[in-house]
C-alpha cells in the first residue's frame, strides 16, 4: 500500500540530495579506496597472501565507509530540525526506516562497485562464480543497511551518539561480515556449493533486520532528540 | 462538548528537556478560531510549549488535548491538521525551494502542485531553483511560512515568525494571521513583538519560567 | 508500582540479607569442593578445575542477558510498563558485562594449559566476546542523556535487537569455528564421562555462581532506583524553584506526595 509510496518518496529525497551534496561520492567512496590500499601496505603484496584475504579485507573497507554513509544520512534530518519536518508530515515510520534504508542501500551498491573494481585490479584476485559473488553482496548490502538505518537512529544527534554508532552496529553485524566474507570466498575459490548457506544466513539476517526496523523504527523516531 | 470547542487543552502540563523542566505545570486552553499571543521573555517555555502542541516532544505528566485528540497516548494523531513554524525550517540544504515545498507536500499526503500562489506569496517567486542552503535568513523564514501555509492546518503554531523578515512580508504575515480564523483555523502566535502581535490577538497568555503567570489559562 | 518498593530493593532487606550470606557460604564451599574435594582430573590435572568458575560465569552471563530481555518486553509492554523492569533491564546487563568478562578470563586461563594458547578463534568463545561489546554498547547507549521514559524506551527496544542478534551470531560463528569441547554437563547423553564430586562441584558452581548473579542484581538494582529517586527529587525541587512561591500550578501536587511518602532515608 502506501507504505511502499511512502517509502520511496523518503529514498528518492535521500538519493537527490546525495546527488546534490554528493558526499558519498566525493568523500565516503575515496575513503574506502584509500583503506584498500592500506591493507596492502600493512599485508605486504609481495608475499602473495592478498589474493587469499581479499574478501574479508573487502567487507571491512566496505563496513568503515558504511559507517560514515550513515552518519550522513542522520546528520542530514538533524541540519535543520528537518527530522521535525518529517514527524509533522505525518509520515509512518516504518516508511521513513525503508526509505532511509534504500537511500543507504544503493549508496553502498556504488561504494562495493568502485572498491571490489579496486580489490579485483589490485590484489590479482579472479572470480569464477559471478552468481555466488552478487547475490551474498546483495544480501549483505540489505542486512547492513537495515542495521545500520536501525541503530544510526539511535546514535544519530548530539556528538556523543555518533561515536557510539560504531560500538552499537560493528559487534551487531559480525554474522554479516562472517557471512559475506566466506560466500565471497566459495565465489573466488570456485566452491560455490560452499556459499549457500552463508547466503541463506545473509538473506535470514537481512529478513530479520528489515522486520525489526519496520516494527521498532517509529517509536525510536519518536524518541529520538 | 467542551471538547469540541477547544482546540488546545492542556491540565498541568510537565514537559522535560533532558531533566530540566521546561514546562513546570501549564494550563491553557485555547477555543477554536482563536488567536491567542503567547509572551514571555526568553526560556520561559514558549517553545517548547508549541513543540508539544505540534506533538514534536512527550509530556512527562499533565494531560494535553489538540484537535480533539489525546496527546498522551497518541502524539501523532493531529500532525496532519496542524502547522509549526519555527526556528529551524525543517528544509534540507541541498533541496531547492521548490524541491523543498514539494517533499513537504508529498510527504503529507497532499499533491505536490507547485503552488506558484504559495511562492509569490512570500516572495519566493525567483527563488524556486535556488538550494536551502543558499537562501539568506529572511528568505529561509518565508519558505518555512510558505511550507507551514501550504498545509492548509486547522491549527497554526507560530513561533516568532516576523524574525527576519522586512516590513513587507510582515504586513503579509499578519494579513495572513488576520485571515486565519475566517478560514476556521485556530492560531497559537509566540512573539516578542507584542505590539504587532497584540493587535493580531484576541487574548495574551504569559508564560515564565514554564507556567502561565497572567491571565489565568482558561478563557472567562 | 511505588517508589517506596523501589527503594527497597528488588527482595528487600531481609531477604537480601539472606542471600548475601547464602552466596558467600555457597561460594566458600565452592572454594573447598573445587580446590580440595573433588579430584584432579585424568587427562588435564588441577587446570580442569577452571571449570567450576569458567562454566558457572558463562551461565550467570547467559541468565543475566536473558534477565536484560525479559525486563525489557515487559518494559515494552504496555500493561506492565515501569520503570522498574527498565532498572531492571540496566543492573542485569550490568552484572552480565561483568560476568562475561570474567567467562572470557577464566576461558582464557584453562586455554592456556590445556590448549597450548591463550585464545582460540572456537565458536564459543568468539559468540562469548561479541557479546560482551554487544552489551557494552547498550550500557553505553543507556548512558545518554535525556528522560527516563526515552531512555527506557530506545533502551528496551536495543535490547531486543541485541538479543534476536545472538542466535544469528551464535550459528554464524558455529559453523565458521567448532574446536570447543562439547558441553558436558548439560548433555544427558554424556553424563556418565564426569565423575560424581565433580559434577557435584559444577552444580554447586552454577548455584554459587547464580546466588551471586542474584545478589549483585539486587544491590545494582537498588543503586539505580535510589539514583533514579535523586533524580525525581531533583525534579521536583527544579519544578518547585520554576514555579516559585504562590499559587503553583497542579503539576507539583500529584508527584510531590508521592515523593514526600518517600523521603523515609535522607541524607
Amino acid at each position: 500500500m502506501s507504505l511502499v509510496r511512502e517509502a520511496l518518496l523518503v529514498a528518492g529525497k535521500d538519493l537527490r540530495i546525495e546527488a546534490r551534496s554528493r558526499v558519498t561520492l566525493a568523500q565516503i567512496v575515496p575513503f574506502g579506496g584509500i583503506v584498500v590500499l592500506l591493507f596492502a601496505f600493512a599485508l605486504d603484496p609481495a608475499r602473495g597472501n592478498l589474493p587469499r584475504v581479499a574478501p574479508g579485507l573487502f567487507w571491512v573497507a566496505v563496513l568503515l565507509a558504511a559507517l560514515m554513509a550513515l552518519s550522513r544520512s542522520f546528520a542530514v534530518e538533524a541540519r535543520n530540525s528537518a527530522r521535525d519536518g518529517l514527524r509533522l508530515s505525518g509520515l509512518d515510520g516504518s516508511a521513513v526506516f525503508l526509505g532511509k534504508a534504500m537511500a543507504v542501500a544503493a549508496q553502498l551498491v556504488a561504494l562495493e562497485t568502485v572498491l571490489g573494481t579496486l580489490v579485483v585490479l589490485l590484489y590479482d584476485v579472479h572470480v569464477s562464480a559471478w552468481s555466488v559473488v552478487l547475490l551474498s553482496a546483495v544480501a549483505a548490502t540489505a542486512g547492513l543497511a537495515a542495521t545500520g538505518t536501525l541503530f544510526g537512529v539511535l546514535a544519530a544527534g548530539s556528538r556523543r551518539r555518533e561515536t557510539l554508532l560504531p560500538l552499537l552496529l560493528l559487534p551487531v553485524v559480525t554474522p554479516v561480515m562472517l557471512g559475506a566474507t566466506r560466500a565471497f570466498e566459495a565465489g573466488l575459490e570456485g566452491a560455490p556449493s560452499e556459499a549457500w548457506r552463508w547466503i541463506g544466513l545473509l538473506v535470514l539476517f537481512a529478513v530479520l533486520y528489515l522486520s525489526a526496523g519496520v516494527l521498532a523504527f517509529d517509536a525510536l523516531w519518536e524518541e529520538a532528540e | 462538548m467542551e471538547a469540541v470547542s477547544n482546540a488546545v487543552s492542556l491540565r498541568s502540563v510537565v514537559c522535560l528537556l533532558g531533566r530540566f523542566p521546561a514546562l513546570a505545570g501549564v494550563d491553557l486552553r485555547v477555543r477554536r478560531r482563536e488567536v491567542v499571543l503567547l509572551s514571555g521573555p526568553n526560556g520561559a517555555g514558549k517553545s517548547t510549549l508549541l513543540r508539544v502542541l505540534a506533538g514534536l516532544l512527550p509530556v512527562h505528566r499533565g494531560e494535553v488535548e489538540v484537535l480533539g485528540a489525546d496527546l498522551r497516548s497518541d502524539r501523532r494523531a493531529v500532525r496532519r491538521r496542524l502547522a509549526l513554524v519555527g526556528h529551524d525550517t525543517f528544509c534540507y540544504d541541498d533541496l531547492t525551494v521548490a524541491e523543498n515545498l514539494r517533499f513537504a507536500a508529498r510527504a503529507a499526503g497532499r499533491p505536490a502542485r507547485p503552488a506558484p500562489e504559495v511562492l509569490a506569496r512570500f516572495g519566493l517567486s525567483g527563488l524556486a531553483d535556488v538550494r536551502h542552503g543558499r537562501l539568506s535568513a529572511g528568505q529561509r523564514r518565508r519558505l518555512s511560512l510558505a511550507v507551514a501555509f501550504d498545509r492548509d492546518a486547522e491549527l497554526l503554531l507560530l513561533d516568532e515568525p516576523h524574525a527576519g523578515l522586512d516590513d513587507a512580508h510582515r504586513a503579509e504575515l499578519d494579513l495572513l494571521i488576520a485571515a486565519a480564523p475566517g478560514e476556521g483555523r485556530t492560531v497559537v502566535l509566540a512573539s516578542h513583538e507584542l505590539e504587532r502581535a497584540r493587535a493580531l490577538a484576541d487574548r495574551e497568555v504569559r508564560l515564565e519560567a514554564g507556567v502561565v503567570r497572567e491571565p489565568a489559562g482558561a478563557p472567562a | 508500582m511505588t517508589g517506596g518498593a523501589r527503594r527497597a530493593g528488588l527482595l528487600g532487606p531481609r531477604v537480601s540479607a539472606t542471600t548475601g550470606v547464602a552466596t558467600a557460604a555457597a561460594l566458600v564451599a565452592l572454594v573447598v569442593f573445587g580446590l580440595a574435594i573433588a579430584p584432579p582430573d585424568e587427562i588435564q590435572g588441577d587446570a580442569q578445575r577452571i571449570m567450576y568458575l569458567h562454566v558457572p560465569a558463562a551461565w550467570a552471563a547467559y541468565l543475566a542477558f536473558g534477565i536484560t530481555t525479559l525486563a525489557s518486553i515487559l518494559y515494552l509492554w504496555p500493561r506492565t510498563r515501569s520503570i522498574v523492569w527498565d532498572l531492571v533491564a540496566g543492573a542485569s546487563a550490568e552484572v552480565g558485562v561483568v560476568f562475561t568478562g570474567l567467562t572470557l578470563a577464566l576461558g582464557s586461563l584453562w586455554a592456556r594449559p590445556v590448549w597450548g594458547i591463550w585464545w582460540a578463534w572456537d565458536a564459543r568463545l568468539v559468540t562469548t566476546a561479541v557479546l560482551f561489546f554487544l552489551y557494552l554498547g547498550y550500557l553505553s547507549l543507556r548512558r545518554l542523556p535525556g528522560t527516563a521514559e526515552s531512555r527506557g524506551k530506545r533502551a528496551a527496544i536495543a535490547a531486543l535487537i541485541a538479543f534476536i542478534d545472538v542466535p544469528v551470531v551464535h550459528f554464524s560463528v558455529n559453523w565458521w569455528r567448532t574446536l570447543h569441547q562439547q558441553a558436558t554437563v548439560f548433555n544427558p547423553e554424556l553424563d556418565p564421562q564426569i565423575h560424581g564430586v565433580m559434577a557435584f562441584t559444577l552444580w554447586l558452581g552454577v548455584l554459587a555462581f547464580t546466588l551471586t548473579y542474584v545478589y549483585l542484581l539486587d544491590r545494582r538494582y537498588r543503586l539505580l532506583a535510589l539514583d533514579e529517586d535523586r533524580e525525581e527529587r531533583e525534579l521536583e525541587a527544579a519544578i518547585r524553584a520554576r514555579v516559585g512561591p504562590g499559587p503553583a500550578g497542579g503539576a507539583g501536587t500529584t508527584a510531590g506526595t508521592t515523593a514526600g511518602a518517600r523521603a523515609g532515608v535522607t541524607p
